[in-house]
């Protein structure tokens, strides 16, 4: 790695939209006026104030921002070493940080004059943030869902229903997250004219990466205020778990050049990163490669074919990662490690024994790793884990983990 | 003169279009693929686009989705592609063929050996949907360097501003996308699609070819009419989806280029 390019870790993405060799713009010639036409309006709108005016009483009034930092107590003497607070994105209406980044792209979408919304989702958390602001804009809105999600996902298919979306089950490849973005870039280039493509994580070709990033970094700026407030000083360390990383990237992006705080992103391991690729973390066990429009570590096999990923976490199976993260990764800003799906469920029940917080099974992959390095540090070692996302949507998949029925009443 | 060249200067001295068939490589397995794609040319075939299948094709429809995972389900990666070319070859050293599909196979294989392995195997050009002219220097550049055309695709979203840029580093033949949509879509307007070809045939010396939703003999017939060339994937592709006999599937790719050559 050159020395100029360590001068700063926050200047990217440049003008291809490229993060060092990652990004990028892969798309077919049908999509590329659009997103050079989004790229156009995103720039213009950053320095709109009253583009930033309007999102932030949005985000105040509507979400419920700041989300607090909460100092965990029960979590620190438990594990008996790091002083460990949580950033409480989980309280945000619609119940994660999803609607962050959602927000920012339907006012976009509304500056543009599109009136159809279309968005991916896996687990069901970015549909429903989606569903939740179309209805308030009065947006028609569709959400592609892979087939398999429908089926673990009954809850949260039924509250976009009754927020008003179309829900499209998606049973293309395997009917899963990736499957579900193919569908939703198909239908983007079949209505061109009035469809804004609202997509629920930092990766995509340029402009998402950058933009939905930008979105999302609300988080980190509550948080470095408040720890400042709170402590008198920075962090010694972030966590957070990482699917496509929208929650990792807008807790780390204010941070990256305070060179002292340790960043750790937390990849889902599933059954273990092996050759059995039960996983779905493309750092650890993944390799270069171009889909959905940028180039990004990907698991993958030989014939550069894409595997599906697994975890027992439906929001972090998706086979690739944002492109910043890859080239986080590669300069070594950010260590990205992986935590297996017993370790997060382990970590999922000792946070609703000790905080009497129920978290989503995404955050509990960072929390997960929390409990793993938080008891060999110092108790003057602040650590900061984001609490992206609540469980309620997950306590089916959590009974049946731990062998509980949960009767249909 | 590359074999594309000269397959359309032969055309315009009969003054008749070119008729453009699209395959999926493997489809439904190596053989039957290699069987059917060698009879093209005396079908009445003048270019063979093949497919390289790809696990996540997004701007396909239905039937070259599935075709694709027929083909992947039956063990076909790029080099068996590649190796399916050589044989093709090695029946016919005339007809032009292209290599049509995603990326991320070829940036797996490393880009200097696939352009040396496909221009080996007698392949004469690429046209890959998710390579616009903003990522030219990672395949476009690189093939036209190798000796093999890099075909792009004009879409109904190109702007006149924008036309130049895609047509910058094409080279082979224009392939004009009918619809704003994915393979096989249905809204096929002939009239539009005459505009647009020649709004952009006004901007460039190379041949016209048009695809995306051209199903029936009829179809193929009117837009030979206006443009270079015609190019069927999906319907043929569904007869093979529908276990149809080889026999038949020659007879409809025959009834469609004697639709386009009339």
């Amino acid at each position: 790695m050159s020395e100029n390019r360590i001068n700063s870790f926050i200047g990217g993405p440049d003008q291809q939209g490229r993060f060092g060799n990652f990004g990028g713009r892969f798309v077919s010639e049908t999509l590329m006026p659009l997103i050079l036409e989004l790229e156009k309006e995103y720039s213009r709108a950053k320095t709109d104030q009253d583009f930033w005016y309007q999102m932030h009483s949005f985000l105040k009034d509507y979400v419920g921002r700041p989300s607090p930092l909460y100092f965990s107590e029960g979590l620190t003497s438990h594990l008996g070493g790091a002083k460990i607070y949580l950033k409480r994105d989980e309280l945000n209406h619609t119940g994660a940080h999803k609607i962050n980044n959602v927000l920012g792209q339907i006012l976009l979408a509304r500056r543009m004059g599109k009136t159809r919304i279309i968005a991916e989702t896996g687990a069901g958390q970015h549909g429903v943030a989606t569903a939740t602001v179309c209805a308030r804009f009065g947006l028609n809105c569709t959400v592609f869902m892979g087939k398999t999600d429908v089926e673990r996902q009954a809850p949260n298919v039924f509250r976009m229903k009754l927020l008003g979306a179309k829900v499209v089950p998606v049973t293309s490849g395997r009917g899963t997250l990736k499957d579900a973005m193919n569908e939703a870039l198909r239908d983007w280039v079949s209505n061109v004219a009035d469809t804004f493509y609202c997509i629920g994580t930092v990766a995509g070709p340029h402009p998402y990466p950058a933009m939905v990033r930008d979105f999302q970094s609300i988080i980190g700026k509550e948080a470095k205020e408040q720890i400042l407030e709170k402590e008198g000083r920075l962090p010694n360390s972030l966590v957070a778990c990482i699917g496509g990383g929208s929650n990792a990237m807008g807790l780390f992006y204010p941070f990256l050049e305070d060179r002292d705080v340790k960043m750790y992103g937390v990849e889902a391991g599933g059954k273990g990163v092996d050759h059995t690729m039960q996983h779905a973390a493309s750092l650890t066990g993944g390799k270069p490669g171009v889909l959905h429009g940028n180039r990004t570590y990907l698991l993958q096999d030989g014939d550069g074919q894409i595997i599906e990923g697994h975890s027992i976490s439906a929001g972090l199976d998706y086979p690739g990662i944002g492109p910043e993260h890859s080239y986080l990764h590669d300069l070594g800003r950010v260590e990205y490690v992986s935590i297996k799906d017993d370790e997060a469920l382990r970590a999922f029940q000792l946070c609703c024994e000790k905080e009497g917080i129920i978290p989503a099974l995404e955050p509990s992959h960072a929390l997960a790793y929390v409990q793993k390095i938080a008891p060999n540090l110092p108790s003057d070692h602040i650590m900061i884990m984001n609490m992206c996302g609540r469980g309620d949507k997950d306590i089916f998949v959590v009974a049946d983990a731990l062998g509980f029925e949960i009767q249909d009443s | 003169m590359s074999r594309i060249e000269a397959k359309f200067k032969e055309l315009r001295k009969n003054n008749s279009s070119a008729f453009v068939t699209f395959l999926m490589a493997g489809d439904p397995d190596l053989p039957t693929s290699l069987k059917i794609m060698i009879e093209l040319p005396k079908l009445g075939v003048d270019i063979i686009e093949i497919g390289m299948p790809f696990t996540d094709p997004m701007a396909d429809g239905p039937a070259i989705q599935k075709a694709g995972q027929r083909a992947l389900d039956s063990g076909t990666t790029l080099t068996k592609v590649l190796d399916l070319v050589k044989n093709i070859r090695m029946k016919n050293e005339q007809i032009p063929i292209v290599l049509m599909g995603y990326y991320n196979p070829i940036y797996s294989m490393g880009v200097e050996k696939f352009l040396a392995n496909a221009k080996k195997a007698g392949v004469d050009g690429l046209i890959i949907v998710d390579l616009p002219p903003e990522e030219d220097s990672e395949l476009c550049l690189p093939a036209k360097k190798a000796g093999l055309d890099f075909i792009r695709l004009a879409t109904p979203t190109t702007s006149p501003t924008r036309l130049p840029t895609v047509l910058k580093n094409t080279s082979g033949f224009i392939y004009y996308v009918s619809v704003a949509g994915i393979t096989g879509a249905s809204n096929l307007n002939v009239k539009e699609v005459e505009r647009e070809v020649t709004r952009i045939k006004g901007k460039t010396h190379l041949p016209m070819c048009v695809g995306f939703g051209i199903k029936t003999p009829s179809d193929a017939k009117k837009v030979a009419k206006i443009a270079d060339g015609v190019v069927v994937g999906s319907a043929i592709i569904d007869l093979i989806e529908k276990e149809n006999s080889i026999d038949d599937i020659k007879n409809y790719i025959k009834s469609l280029a004697r639709a386009v050559h009339y």
